[in-house]
């Protein structure tokens, strides 16, 4: 059984249409790599599952029917006010907000919880610090804290790899790949170097919505999806530059 | 030493009045009130809204007075319908939030104006709400006073980590499901309440710094949200007794005195705080 679907969605913001009936189906331990140029509604797609746009017209259908969270979300960060009062631990902690039925108390089970995400990211030293004394990266890793902290069935991150340092970059991709063991993924890139050797299947998104069973692409398909992205050329041959790519990125 | 006695004995005696017994009492409350109700405001930076409604509640009281109401209701219905427009407006992203608040800020002490200058016979003491007067509190003001401050501290006891999610991350509460828009508006309804009820004590013109110095000057020594509360009641306590002492003393508004107090408090704290940086940098070359 799926996780989400979408049917035929077609979604924006006022009077502007930016996704035109879209559908697609998101199944148990999916790793959905999304692209698509700037402007063509890959951050629509992202806010139409998660519930925070109506769609026009189609409907997203959630067929998990049971008490545990259906989502986790790392937005595209250092969106938010870094010099906002909270802890390390508190914003880690909010991602259990679904959870916890809005008034109940956090135990110490869910700090320990915490605390337990919180060396997963490798900066268990932070817990009590003020999110303002963070480096972009730090702040990255905390925030995906508080998108898994829920073990949720799905989860969504929108360019994760914006404001991050090349170490934490690799990183994040290892733990996602770990993830992606228990959880589908949804993600948002740029970089789509990089997310051919980690993502399962690649959802181009140009208004339009093209699916992609496979996580090789070539630019002649990216053309033919009407999804104009330039590949980055790493390999001798264009056609399958990314599934060169893979490759060059699987020795380390 | 004698000197010291008699300035105590002095300060006692200030106690055998029920209008300084009130006042301190009002104080209390409103460094309280303030303290829970400020914190939020400047961790969520909205000082700006929040003198917008301080100023657009002056039109409910003019309203008020033309209709022979209490200027108090007058002033909290009218700046809780206030707040409720500006953070209805600032969810329509074609709006402009700021814009809107100096419209509303103009207008409502325009109203206030023109109501209480067709208001036929007696014209109102402006100047009582215009800068307040603590000294003056009815019984009904500090049940008012101890009704919100037990209100609050209900709401942010109970709904404490909710509040503090939503306010810094309101699009990730949303994809919780949270009751986002609940919280929103009634915490911005306890602030106009908040604002009307200190407009009685120090007055239009001041009460922001109610709501924001204390609460800077707590947020010197912490970066946690209950901290910050919990100190800036402490700073506002000590901030408005010490500027209602001065205000007899010097015979001078109190609600000046307690401003002042409120700044000179902040400007010691920032000088802890820098010899202490200062300290700290110092025993790291040692």
């Amino acid at each position: 059984m799926p996780i989400v679907e979408l049917k035929e969605v077609s979604a924006g913001y006022l009077d502007d249409i930016i996704l035109k009936e879209i559908s697609l189906v998101v199944n148990p331990l999916d790793f959905i790599g999304v692209i698509g140029p700037n402007g063509g509604g890959k951050t629509t797609l992202v806010r139409v599952i998660l519930g925070l746009i109506k769609p026009f017209r189609g409907e997203v259908i959630w067929y998990q029917q049971t008490d545990k969270p259906l989502l986790g979300y790392l937005p595209q960060s250092n969106q938010n006010d870094r010099q906002f009062p909270i802890t390390v631990k508190e914003v880690i902690l909010s991602g259990l907000m679904s959870v916890k039925h809005f008034t109940g108390k956090y135990t110490k089970k869910d700090v320990q919880k915490a605390i337990e995400v919180l060396e997963l990211m490798g900066i268990p030293q932070l817990a009590n610090r003020n999110i303002g004394g963070l480096s972009g990266g730090q702040m990255q890793r905390v925030l995906l804290g508080r998108a898994i902290i829920s073990d949720p069935q799905l989860l969504i991150l929108d360019e994760p790899n914006t404001f991050v340092d090349n170490s934490f970059e690799h990183d994040l991709y290892e733990l996602l790949k770990e993830l992606n063991k228990k959880l589908a993924i949804i993600m948002v890139t740029h970089d789509i170097g990089t997310i051919t050797s980690y993502v399962k299947t690649i959802a181009c998104v140009n208004r339009n919505l093209h699916y992609h069973q496979s996580n090789i692409i070539t630019q002649d398909q990216l053309e033919s999806y009407n999804c104009p992205i330039q590949l980055i050329t790493h390999g001798q041959v264009p056609h399958t530059v990314l599934g060169d790519h893979e490759h060059t990125h699987n020795h380390d | 030493m004698n000197i010291l006695i008699t300035m105590i004995e002095n300060i006692l005696s200030l106690f055998k009045y029920r209008f300084f017994d009130n006042a301190l009492l009002a104080a209390l409350l409103a460094s309280i009130i303030c303290g829970i109700i400020g914190s939020y405001i400047v961790a969520k930076r909205m000082v700006f809204i929040s003198g917008g409604i301080t100023h657009a509640s002056f039109g409910g009281i003019g309203i008020a007075y033309f209709m022979g109401l209490n200027p108090v209701l007058g002033a909290a219905v009218f700046s809780v319908m206030a707040a409720i427009g500006i953070e209805w407006v600032s969810t329509k992203s074609n709006i402009r939030e700021d814009s809107a608040i100096g419209i509303l800020w103009s207008f409502g002490m325009a109203v206030g104006i023109i109501f209480i200058f067709i208001t036929p016979g007696y014209a109102p003491n402006l100047m009582s709400y215009l800068f307040g007067s603590i000294l003056t509190v009815s019984s009904l003001d500090l049940w008012m006073l101890g009704g919100l401050a037990l209100v609050l501290i209900i709401v942010f006891t109970l709904f404490y980590h909710l509040i503090l999610f939503i306010a810094y991350d309101e699009e990730y509460a949303r994809s919780h499901k949270a009751p986002v828009n609940l919280i929103k508006y009634l915490i911005i309804s306890l602030v106009a309440l908040t604002i009307v009820l200190n407009i009685r004590l120090v007055g239009i013109i001041l009460v922001i710094s109610f709501l924001t110095i204390p609460q800077s000057t707590a947020n010197i020594f912490t970066q946690r949200f209950n901290y910050i509360i919990c100190l800036s009641i402490l700073f506002g306590i000590i901030g408005s007794f010490g500027g209602l002492l001065i205000s007899y003393y010097f015979n001078i508004p109190s609600g000046a005195t307690i401003i002042f107090s409120f700044v000179i408090l902040f400007i010691l704290a920032k000088m802890i705080k820098i010899a202490q940086v200062k300290i700290r940098i110092n025993k790291q070359f040692n």
